[in-house]
């Protein structure tokens, strides 16, 4: 049985559905949240691979590696946010960053 | 089926089954924990696609440093998450249905690809045959000269994050001693040391 790029591709829908509906989830909790966002990003990454080997184009895998430096930085800045958030307040509910202090 | 395939079905099947964990766990632990977990057989698959540096990459990035951060966030903050959890499952079936949907028009997009007219295999930038020249020297080579200025842009990226994150999580809170040097530096012995004149008999005041 030979593993195609379908076969992949199929991984990085299903994994980015799950994202998806993780989001829906867990709306109130920021930090599965992010996580939910980590997935998504995971998704595409084993999409831009599986081309980048299956088309033996080696561009996918320069995006593959851009994707990951955003996405780290990405997370280390939402979850500084969410700290002072969280110090600010008291709580990580996501229903209450909309109210203003002032 | 050959051991190519099965290890296929093994880190997919591993990687999904976790990402589901993730999404649904009760304990946020758990949830970081499955997601470490979703991210190695993900390297697993990076792997079998004959990309060890990503692979390695993201091992080094995603578990050694993001993981790690969201473990160490959700540990450190004080949050009720059963009391976050709550009415959850009134989200339940949009999201469910959302996620369906999603999932069909991914899986209709990706059944019905094929290659367009003058595609060709290894088009802008083709893969060395990797006996010629391993993947990491190959990403490498065009890491430092077609994407140069991109790679430098990541590098400009990672470090306004690094900054922004100390910024924003740094604070002076009221009450702490600290030696401050200029402070220390800056004194002279005219505000350090008074010369009083002592009247006889009288003690100094």
């Amino acid at each position: 049985m030979i593993i195609g790029l379908g076969h992949y591709l199929g991984v990085a829908a299903i994994l980015f559905t799950l994202g998806i509906f993780g989001i829906f989830l867990n709306r109130r909790n920021v930090i599965v949240i992010l996580m939910s966002i980590e997935l998504m990003l995971l998704a595409v990454n084993i999409n831009l691979v599986a081309f980048s080997s299956f088309n033996g184009d080696l561009a996918g895998q320069a995006f593959a590696m851009f994707i990951l430096t955003v996405a780290a930085a990405e997370a280390a800045i939402g979850l500084a946010i969410l700290v002072v958030y969280f110090r600010n307040r008291g709580s990580i509910a996501v229903e209450d960053v909309s109210m203003m202090k002032g | 089926m050959t051991v190519a395939a099965l290890c296929f079905y093994l880190f997919a099947t591993v990687a999904v089954v976790a990402g589901a964990m993730v999404v649904t766990a009760r304990n946020p632990v758990h949830a970081v924990l499955f997601l470490i977990l979703a991210f190695f057989n993900a390297a697993g698959l990076f792997v079998l696609l004959g990309a060890e540096f990503l692979a390695m990459a993201l091992v080094v990035v995603y578990v050694g440093a993001v993981a790690v951060l969201f473990l160490f966030v959700v540990m450190m903050l004080d949050v009720n998450f059963q009391e976050l959890r709550a009415g959850a499952a009134r989200y339940l079936v949009v999201g469910g249905l959302v996620g369906a949907a999603l999932l069909a028009e991914l899986f209709v997009v990706v059944g019905g690809m094929t290659l367009g007219e003058g595609a060709v295999i290894g088009g802008a930038l083709p893969t060395p045959p990797h006996e010629v020249v391993e993947n990491t020297r190959a990403l490498g080579q065009i890491m430092y000269t077609n994407y140069f200025i991109l790679f430098q842009i990541a590098g400009l990226v990672l470090l306004v994050a690094m900054i922004g994150a100390i910024v924003l999580t740094l604070r002076s809170r009221p009450g702490v001693r600290k030696q401050t040097i200029a402070d220390q530096l800056a004194r002279t012995p005219d505000d350090a040391v008074e010369v009083v004149k002592v009247p006889l008999g009288g003690g100094a005041q």
